[in-house]
């Protein structure tokens, strides 16, 4: 059979979010995966280094909308390092408490997503409602249902009342008890199991090879978390486990983030028992001594890591930041090989892909400010010549469809 | 930081010209300076003989007259050892890794977009993450990169001027 060349995006059928997948089909099912990433690149790292250090920790937080707190605490706690600033305890249990909510949120969103991807609309509907209420709770909390600004060079920047954890413990009772729905859901229900069950293989070995992180590399096998091998902020006083599945699938991949749901559950009351009393803040100098710091962050989809430089000012010499999807998008290739394109979406919503995150990185506004804007018809030319330098022509096919429109 | 000192020893043992080039910044934490030479010998034995199996990043910077690289490789017990190498800028050369890595490709290839590095032996692909007409010999993260100069040389501004 002749091999046929459809591209999939920049403008994706199935995220939010463009990147363009080129595949290559030998009918129904895929040969080859060609990627092309960066259209959401902002220039965010070149940024930072014309920004102060508070400057470019509420930018960083801006990198990813769904793991904001991931970014701007990985950011952040390279700058403490390099600073030698010791915060003060609650500070850090508050950081961890708004790191493990973010996971609820991010977590029973792309539970929604996958729902979404499969036909199966109403678990959309279920898991997004219950994801509601830790929205709620993040506006009640911080004043922010995202992009929370909880961070500060030396802590954090409000404190919690009582009442307002014990809200905390209410909310998280709520959705444990959804979570245990959606596991049976999940686990038992014939339709899902099917449809996820073989989709989107990556052997152990290939997630060890490609350095697949997070969730997704868990899922084939890969025993690892930051928090625990790495342990950051309070997670070196908390017990958890960290949930391994060896079913190397989109299925397992689902168990994976269901079942660490489970385990954030019991983190977020062990942070509120343990949570110590004191100030929130320590007095942070303006300048930054030079020095140079690697931190690591386990964010919902795997492990952020920040690079940071300091030159003794208070701008950054440097800022390097590598969110999880970079490190995944690597497996994806290798996880459609001979999977049919109606598989496609799934598989690659399975990675819980953040491509904003992964550009991290230029509107096209000109120096003199002024914007620029492209006409309707310029883009579509530009549109069919780009495509036909990836070897793609829709001359054919559009002088079919107006032969039947006459 | 036990793991740490014989990390710092056994590298030192292998590569005699490394004794006084690793620092243990921190638990967890070893900064070590690879002349380029010898860089892919080091890399190759970290990551096979000391299990330092996961590359998370390559950072690269502009520090002047060089072209500075790290590589962040992790291992199962949390220690990261940042390997640093440099080039210069007026012929900033390395040899990929992606023979021991193959996941660290995008990085390279970011290297080559963002700091104009030359990565000798990376496999064909598409560029990353810069738009496919933007100019050459432009590289925004080096230092005397601004914004400015840009203006007036990208093609797609042309087109939408001429169209």
């Amino acid at each position: 059979m002749a091999r046929v060349t459809i591209p999939i995006g920049p403008q994706h059928p199935a995220l939010k979010e463009p990147e363009s997948f080129i595949v290559t089909l030998n009918g129904e099912n895929i040969v080859n995966l060609d990627m092309r990433l960066g259209y959401n690149h902002r220039g965010i790292e070149k940024a930072c280094e014309q920004r102060t250090y508070v400057q470019a920790l509420y930018l960083l937080e801006r990198v990813c909308g769904i793991c904001s707190h991931s970014h701007s605490s990985c950011f952040i706690q390279a700058v403490e390092e390099i600073a030698g600033l010791q915060l003060p305890p609650r500070a850090v249990y508050i950081r961890t408490l708004i790191a493990e909510l973010e996971r609820v949120h991010s977590h029973l969103l792309w539970l929604g997503v996958a729902g979404h991807e499969i036909g199966f609309d109403t678990l959309l509907m279920y898991s997004w409602r219950d994801r509601e209420a830790i929205m709620d709770l993040f506006a009640s909390l911080t004043g922010n249902r995202v992009n929370y600004g909880m961070n500060t060079l030396g802590g954090v920047r409000r404190d919690f009342t009582k009442e307002q954890l014990t809200e905390v413990l209410k909310v998280i009772d709520i959705c444990e008890e959804r979570t245990k729905y959606y596991i049976e859901v999940c686990t038992q229900e014939p339709t899902v199991i099917n449809r996820l069950s073989g989709v989107g293989t990556l052997s152990h070995d290939d997630a060890v090879r490609l350095g697949t992180i997070g969730p997704t590399g868990r899922a084939s096998g890969v025993n690892k978390d930051v928090r625990r091998e790495d342990p950051y902020l309070a997670y070196g006083d908390l017990s958890f486990n960290v949930i391994v599945d060896n079913h190397n699938d989109v299925f397992g991949r689902a168990v994976v983030r269901l079942l660490e749901l489970m385990e954030t559950y019991k983190m977020i009351r062990q942070i509120i028992a343990k949570m110590p009393d004191g100030p929130i803040t320590v007095k942070a100098p303006r300048k930054v001594p030079a020095g140079e710091a690697f931190s690591r962050y386990e964010a919902p989809r795997g492990e952020d890591t920040h690079y940071v430089k300091g030159n003794g000012t208070d701008k950054p010499e440097r800022v390097r930041v590598r969110a999880p999807t970079l490190a995944n998008l690597q497996s994806v290739a290798k996880m459609l090989e001979n999977n049919n394109l109606a598989d496609l979406p799934i598989a690659i919503a399975a990675i819980d892909p953040c491509f904003s995150c992964t550009d991290r990185m230029i509107g096209t506004i000109s120096s003199t400010g002024a914007r620029d804007s492209i006409r309707w018809d310029n883009m579509r030319n530009y549109s069919i010549k780009w495509y036909r330098k990836q070897g793609i022509d829709f001359t054919d096919l559009n002088r079919k469809l107006a032969k039947k429109q006459e | 930081m036990a793991n740490e000192e014989t990390i710092k020893t056994e590298l030192s043992r292998k590569f005699s010209f490394l004794a006084d080039k690793i620092v243990i910044q921190r638990v967890r934490r070893i900064f070590v300076d690879v002349p380029q030479e010898r860089f892919h010998d080091v890399c190759e034995f970290a990551a096979k003989k000391m299990e330092f199996s996961n590359l998370c990043i390559i950072t690269g910077l502009d520090d002047g007259d060089n072209l500075q690289f790290i590589y962040h490789l992790a291992r199962m017990d949390g220690i990261v050892l940042n390997l640093r190498t440099t080039a210069p800028k007026s012929n900033p050369v390395i040899k990929t890794i992606t023979d021991i890595f193959p996941g660290g490709v995008i990085y390279e290839r970011e290297l080559i977009d963002l700091l104009g590095a030359k990565v000798e032996g990376i496999p064909h692909g598409k560029r990353y993450p810069l738009p496919d007409d933007w100019p050459a010999n432009q590289f925004p993260l080096r230092k005397d990169w601004k914004p400015e100069m840009l203006e007036g040389l990208s093609g797609r501004k042309e087109e939408a001027k001429n169209g």
